[in-house]
């Protein structure tokens, strides 16, 4: 039970509460002047252009001239024309390569790095991983779309180790586009997967280890039986973070493809950009852009709701 | 520790293994930006002749100098007040505990979630309405906003973890809570404010929408805003683009290396908390 720890005492919990309500009543308006200007900003650049997009997006406007309303037109054609339906689907594909090959990777990869003393050979293995990390996501995509074009390194490596059969410039191959530029995301990733998962696992009680050892179990049952039944938060917060960054994807396809070839690696974030500013469709992209906004909270929500059921 | 030798050396090779999977499009970018110019290179070969002076051209190509002056005036009208607002939100919520703080938090926590995208359009037309497109104010003042979400959040559970005794202390002492706050709550944040502070100066670096929607000089932009447009110029010259990009990328990886613990620190303990 979550909330039992105050309820076993409440005289020491309530006395406690009220000295500290004396000393901090006095600030409880004044305070509002240390929070003010955060939430100004706040405010003005979040919240005010928040609102604004729902407003936009309820009316015909090029941008220029007077919009014209049309109520939820926009909404409706977003999700009745497959053009601008189709990215939702690519995002969620994308979910696949930014969320769970980084988890999964992330987790053999922390669970081998720990296994190596502090300072050594782990430590620059963590380093190296979290590169990707620190990197202008601008940069990544520059340097991915030079590795998969048909000079490329991926290409070289597939002619080195005989599979030169395969080779294609990836990202203009339709068939291969989307899960390439998936494959950047998993790359920049890892390394954040990894180390905040290693993370959680210097605060597992090694006494359970010690208790399986006993018992005779072996690195795999650890892993599978202790190991990550003991990550959920730490995992909850990679799937979080990683779905964020899935969904809301831009920088790399914008730099590696532009949402092409044709329409196949077209994301919502992408598809918002051009046809607010090419095509000066500022209502439909607006309601995009509140689309986009409900996916995302309400994915971040469906993911905290199934964290906390695990934990408990 | 009872891993035997052969369990050690798989591991090992594992890690290797993804670690070249990691540096393999760094190497290639290095080695292409090291090729004779108006060349068509392959992944990754050295050069027998390694062109240098590449870096050099594409400094000045690049306008780098320029570029680099415009993102440090952009990250010192961004970090340090975000840093002060952020502290000062952080404290009000978690020590001074304000009437509907709640409110304010929870609404701040949504900011958490709100992709940039969701925001751009408006961003564009309320700058152009402002008079500030095309300049380094339309970076700054959304960023500064874009970034109390994580800074309120990060510097409340810096302020949460401080014992209440310091705070009473200081208002049996007469302080009043501003001085209490600058004298004392300020110099105990400095670790937490350092983190945060190697955080913002990435993510304004790295900053790439805002800056191609709001800015079209690129002399006026985020290094990430920046590379975008030499890509754009230069993207058919691929050595002189590597060259560039990873001319842009070496200050990020070099305060990753110098501030590496608070770095990972900051990014974890934020997130997990959440």
């Amino acid at each position: 039970m979550m909330g039992s720890k105050p309820e076993l005492n409440p005289i020491v919990a309530s006395s406690v509460r009220s000295s500290r309500h004396r000393l901090v009543a006095r600030g409880r308006w004044a305070g509002w002047l240390y929070v003010l200007p955060a939430l100004v900003m706040y405010a003005l650049f979040v919240l005010w252009p928040l609102l604004t997009s729902v407003e936009y997006s309820l009316y015909s406007w090029n941008g220029i001239d007077a919009g014209r309303w049309v109520g939820l037109e926009n909404y409706w054609s977003v999700l009745t024309d497959s053009e601008l339906i189709l990215p939702i689907v690519h995002s969620f594909e994308l979910v696949f390569f930014f969320t769970v090959i980084p988890v999964c990777l992330g987790l053999v990869a922390a669970a081998l790095i720990r296994g190596f003393s502090e300072g050594g050979f782990g430590a620059v293995a963590r380093t190296i991983l979290f590169l990707p990390q620190v990197a202008p996501l601008v940069a990544a995509g520059i340097a991915w779309k030079w590795a998969y074009s048909e000079t490329g390194i991926v290409n070289q490596l597939l002619s080195a180790v005989g599979l030169g059969s395969l080779t294609r410039p990836w990202l203009a191959d339709f068939g291969t586009a989307l899960p390439a530029v998936g494959f950047i995301g998993a790359w920049v990733l890892l390394g954040f997967c990894t180390v905040l998962l290693l993370t959680g696992m210097s605060k597992i009680d090694p006494a359970l280890y010690e208790a399986a050892r006993i018992d005779g179990s072996g690195p795999i049952q650890e892993f599978r039986f202790i190991t990550v039944p003991s990550l959920i938060g730490e995992i909850g917060v990679c799937v979080t973070v990683s779905m964020i960054a899935a969904l809301s994807s831009f920088d790399i396809i914008y730099i590696s493809t532009y949402g092409g070839p044709g329409r196949v690696t077209m994301v919502p974030g992408v598809l918002i950009y051009r046809l607010a500013f090419d095509e000066r469709k500022v209502g439909l992209a607006s309601a995009m852009a509140v689309i986009l906004m409900i996916l995302v909270v309400g994915c971040v929500l469906v993911v905290q709701r199934v964290m906390k059921g695990e934990n408990s | 520790m009872n891993t035997t030798r052969r369990e050690t050396l798989i591991g090992r090779m594992v890690l290797i293994i993804f670690m070249l999977f990691t540096l393999m499009p760094l190497v290639s970018m290095l080695s292409t930006a090291l090729q004779p110019e108006a060349t068509i290179p392959t992944g990754i070969s050295w050069p027998s002749d390694p062109q240098w002076h590449n870096f050099v051209d594409a400094f000045n190509v690049a306008n780098l100098g320029t570029l680099l002056w415009s993102s440090v005036l952009i990250i010192l009208g961004v970090v340090p007040v975000s840093l002060l607002f952020a502290t000062m939100a952080g404290y009000g919520l978690g020590v001074l505990r304000v009437r509907g703080g709640q409110v304010a938090f929870l609404l701040l926590l949504l900011g958490l979630t709100i992709p940039l995208e969701s925001l751009i359009i408006p961003l564009y037309y309320q700058m152009s309405d402002l008079g500030l497109l095309n300049t380094r104010w339309a970076l700054i003042l959304p960023l500064i906003g874009l970034f109390m979400p994580f800074g309120v959040f990060w510097m409340r559970t810096h302020f949460q973890s401080v014992p209440a005794d310091i705070t009473e202390a200081a208002s049996v002492d007469g302080a009043n809570s501003w001085m209490a706050f600058l004298r004392i709550q300020v110099p105990l944040a400095v670790p937490a404010l350092s983190s945060l502070a190697v955080l913002l100066f990435l993510w304004t670096w790295n900053q790439f929408l805002l800056a191609i929607v709001l800015v079209d000089d690129p002399n006026q932009r985020t290094m990430a805003g920046a590379l975008g447009a030499f890509q754009g110029r230069y993207g058919t010259n691929i050595v002189l683009l590597c060259a560039g990009s990873l001319l842009i990328m070496a200050p990020t990886i070099l305060v990753f290396v110098i501030f590496q613990r608070q770095f990972v620190k900051a990014l974890l303990q934020g997130s997990v908390k959440g």
